[in-house]
């Protein structure tokens, strides 16, 4: 018992507010995956294998992480970029620009899906362009990918972004003086800087995205083996009545999801470590 | 330390105007918690909620309008009626686990054997109205684009080099299943090897849309595919709503007998007065008087003695094949739909 676990802070309900804090994050988030982990542990884990264990399954849930992680990939380069351009610029339109990264947050997923799909279907605007080239989108994995940059976006950009108003334009300069070229500048001074907001933002998309339904359903040709998303297959099984099948690809996108943000987690640790500050 | 962070956790004795404070805190808390999940509504004793698959949304907002009217001329106060639209399936599920609904009226009677199963009425359900439960009777057409610019006339023509095919997925959508047997008791009925032609129609559908409602707007508004497997009543609406010159109705040769079955749910009636009005709702549905809506809203009724002519005459003839010819529900599901059946297998195997 060197220091207690918890200080006492000056200011008053500390008390109320961890209560608070830990019941309601029992209610919304511990007790249903509780629930979902008891519904596996009494289905036990060979049915539960042998409901994950199919050809169509896999297949799902490759294209589903995949995907996510192309989409995370991407928005974390691009979303990166714009974070960059609306900190250290300023030109007309910027506040609208700024406020437009929100709008996946606020549009109900539903609409984004039917949006996109109006526009990426081979009668749509972009459709219809990209046909002409012999390329299809929507319901193909390109327009599933489309629809997960869309929803994943604004997660990188707004972690990326405070950091960025942070640094100070001395340091580049302080970086210029010293003879580095522009390169070495970003490379050595800029992106460790960066590095831990960014892959906040990386782990928040692809988060998102591994889990979205809402948005995909509609530009997805949803084809079994092809364009199958692993949260369908979910409602696929709900609607067979087969609970312990839904359970099992439940608690398989769990474990995908946890090792994938645990490798994230163990390479900010590590990035931390090695810049040492951030 | 369990000690420590007990004592900060409850906030041991803390003064009296803090605890006062956090009990109007607690207070606006929970009010506010509340209110934003929402308080069920203290519902009247007369009420009705009528749960229902996706295409029927235009047909029971006209019954439950044309039912109002009847039922207060009978004397009662108006009922307040409600309606829930989805995929038969979801519909199912949802009543299964807890959805309070009076009466379901769905797409196929697997789903209500499903509900019955789970206790929620007798298993008997389908011999206690008329015609096995079912007010009217439906089938499943072609919608083609106009002119039928690929020239498909019948089943056959589906799994022509170049023709893209819209039905929605049988495992989420009742419509689809009907389309999947349809094309089913064609290749019986032609002396092909039925599994293999379903195989070779679910190679040209480029989209599994989850119901009925999705493809149509897949296939309409999308412009994907050359032809819809629709619903008859679907396929009609399709054309009115989004004009006779883009549309055109195809029939083929042979087609199921589709019977959407309704029934009252035993479980969820509350008092006698509910019972009466669900029992009123239901038998309403074979009057003469529901019947010409249901004409007129594309079904094909029973009884046409009201029914305005045209709306009758619309149906063409064709040959109707019905579940019996697959062993009924409960073997088709099994056989066909069912984890690992027989459409499992179109996509799996290679």
């Amino acid at each position: 018992m060197g220091k207690p676990l918890l200080h006492r802070s000056p200011i008053p309900g500390l008390g109320i507010s961890a209560g608070i804090t830990l019941t309601l994050l029992s209610l919304v988030v511990l007790l249903p995956i509780g629930a979902l982990l008891a519904k596996g542990a009494v289905a036990g884990p060979e049915r539960l294998w042998s409901e994950v264990n199919s050809a169509r399954i896999w297949a799902s849930l490759w294209l589903s992480f995949r995907l996510s992680f192309l989409a995370a990939a991407f928005n974390l380069v691009f979303g990166a970029a714009l974070a960059w351009v609306l900190a250290r610029y300023r030109f007309p339109g910027r506040r609208l620009i700024d406020a437009a990264v929100d709008l996946p947050f606020a549009l109900p997923t539903a609409v984004a899906g039917i949006a996109l799909t109006a526009l990426y279907a081979p009668n749509g605007v972009f459709g219809a362009v990209a046909r002409d080239w012999g390329v299809k989108i929507a319901y193909t994995p390109l327009g599933i990918f489309i629809a997960l940059v869309f929803v994943g976006l604004p997660f990188v950009v707004r972690t990326v972004q405070p950091v960025i108003d942070e640094i100070e334009r001395e340091v580049e300069e302080a970086s210029a003086t010293l003879g580095a070229s522009r390169a070495h500048t970003i490379r050595h001074v800029i992106l460790p800087m960066l590095a831990p907001a960014a892959l906040t933002g990386f782990a928040l998309a692809l988060a998102r995205a591994v889990g979205e339904y809402g948005s995909v359903i509609f530009i997805a040709g949803n084809l079994p083996m092809k364009t199958e998303i692993a949260p369908l297959l979910i409602v696929i099984k709900l609607e067979e009545f087969n609970y312990d099948g839904a359970t099992a690809i439940g608690i398989a996108m769990l474990v995908i999801s946890f090792l994938m943000l645990f490798v994230i987690n163990a390479i900010q640790v590590w990035s931390r470590r090695r810049i040492g500050y951030v | 330390m369990t000690a420590t962070f007990n004592f900060a956790l409850a906030g041991a004795a803390p003064p009296l105007a803090f605890t006062n404070r956090f009990r109007t805190l607690a207070a606006t808390v929970s009010l506010a918690l509340v209110g934003l999940v929402g308080v069920p509504v203290q519902v009247p004793a007369e009420s009705l909620l009528n749960v229902s698959y996706d295409p029927t949304r235009e047909l029971y907002r006209d019954i439950d309008e044309a039912f109002t009217t009847w039922w207060t001329a009978q004397g009662h106060e108006a009922p307040t009626i409600e309606q829930s639209h989805g995929g038969s399936g979801a519909q199912a599920r949802a009543v299964v686990e807890g959805l309070d609904a009076q009466v379901v009226t769905l797409a196929l009677a697997a789903d209500i054997d499903r509900i019955a199963a789970a206790g929620k009425l007798p298993t008997d359900w389908q011999s206690k109205l008329p015609h096995n439960a079912s007010p009217y009777t439906s089938t499943i057409v072609f919608l083609v684009r106009k002119d039928n610019p690929k020239g498909i006339k019948d089943w056959g023509d589906l799994i022509k080099d170049g023709v893209e095919v819209i039905t929605p997925n049988p495992k989420t959508s009742g419509g689809a299943r009907w389309n999947y047997l349809a094309a089913w008791a064609w290749a019986q009925k032609t002396g092909k090897d039925p599994q293999a032609f379903v195989k070779a129609l679910y190679e040209h559908v480029p989209v599994l849309d989850k119901g009925a409602r999705d493809a149509t707007t897949t296939f309409a508004q999308r412009g994907i595919g050359d032809v819809l497997l629709a619903w008859e009543n679907e396929a009609y609406l399709a054309q009115k709503e989004l004009g006779a010159d883009q549309f055109d109705i195809v029939v083929p040769s042979v087609s199921v007998l589709a019977e959407p079955p309704v029934a009252l749910l035993d479980a969820n009636i509350k008092t006698d007065d509910q019972r009466k009005l669900a029992e009123a709702y239901l038998n309403f549905l074979y009057t003469p008087e529901a019947q010409a809506i249901i004409f007129k809203d594309y079904y094909r009724g029973w009884d046409t003695s009201k029914a305005a002519p045209e709306d009758v005459a619309r149906f063409p003839k064709l040959d109707l094949v019905d579940i019996s010819a697959f062993g009924g529900w409960k073997e088709a599901q099994a056989k066909h739909f069912a984890d690992g059946g027989i459409f499992d297998q179109i996509y799996v195997a290679k």
